[in-house]
């Protein structure tokens, strides 16, 4: 892993990787989308209400997925110091959040036909919506500290929001919800097949999208220390 | 297609939030990488 910790490997690794990911993401969203809105079938209770699961699961998944990555992120920023670490948190913390907004308001505009109620603070939903708050607390607590070279506060906050991943994943099991249990584990599966082949395009699409903005951020932020720290050395110089 | 008015804005939301930010990361990274190729020439 620390070979490929280096910002030099990294960068070349990364400029090949980032339409690897961008390309075949867009491709796989659009057909998932498409096929979700127009090409599945209905479900013989919820009616058309059920295509919402095409944006609303996979965002999920990348929500909690997302934070998983931020923790491991900032836990090796932590152990080993490595910049890069901390740069690839900081990527993560946007998308992550991007990605668990779009699953509370899908989730949201889905309970209203299927509940009857856009919002009941269920375990599941209230776990969520902790979730966006600790993405939002990283997001400021790092932003706040992007001058200060020694700054732990994010990282440790990450680490210790990690509790709430399985009281996440759990949270339909643990106290009585009106959010559903699970219909996919990695036996079987509640869906039919018609819309497991949209709801797999979007996952597939939404990751690899979620994998090339984070690239593209980490290459942004390299590239601004870049430039950041030459224009200190010429100010130095010139000094 | 029934439920259309929740679906819509459902499927809205994500289309404009992921290509927002996927076009704002990827002006972001060309300005950044631009500025550093300039610096370093």
């Amino acid at each position: 892993m620390h070979r490929f910790a280096n910002p030099a490997r990294f960068l070349k690794i990364a400029r090949v990787a980032t339409p690897l990911l961008v390309v075949p993401g867009l491709l796989l969203t659009i057909a998932g989308l498409y096929i979700g809105l127009f090409a599945s079938p209905p479900d013989y209770q919820q009616g058309d209400s059920v295509r919402i699961m095409y944006v609303h699961v996979p965002a999920a998944w990348l929500g909690s997925g997302g934070y998983l990555g931020l923790a491991l992120a900032s836990a090796a920023a932590l152990i080993w110091r490595h910049p890069l670490a901390s740069v690839a948190a900081r990527a993560i913390a946007l998308p992550g959040a991007l990605f668990t907004a779009i699953c509370l308001v899908s989730g949201s505009l889905w309970g209203k036909p299927t509940w009857g109620t856009y919002w009941v603070w269920d375990a599941r939903l209230t776990s969520m919506l902790v979730l966006l708050f600790l993405y939002l607390g990283y997001l400021a607590l790092s932003s706040a500290e992007s001058e200060r070279e020694d700054a732990r506060g994010a990282a440790i906050l990450s680490l210790v929001g990690v509790i709430n991943l399985p009281i996440i994943k759990y949270s339909v099991e643990w106290w009585h919800t009106l959010h559903q249990g699970a219909s996919i584990t990695l036996t079987k599966s509640a869906i039919d097949p018609a819309m497991l082949l949209p709801l797999f395009l979007s996952l597939g699409g939404f990751t690899l999208l979620f994998g090339g903005i984070v690239l593209m951020r980490m290459r942004t932020e390299l590239a601004t220390t870049r430039v950041r720290v030459r224009n200190r050395r010429m100010a130095e110089a010139h000094a | 297609m029934i439920h259309a008015e929740f679906i819509a804005p459902a499927y809205g939301l994500t289309i404009a939030g992921l290509a927002g930010l996927l076009l704002v990361s990827w002006l972001r990274m060309r300005a950044a990488e631009a500025a550093a190729e300039k610096l370093r020439r």
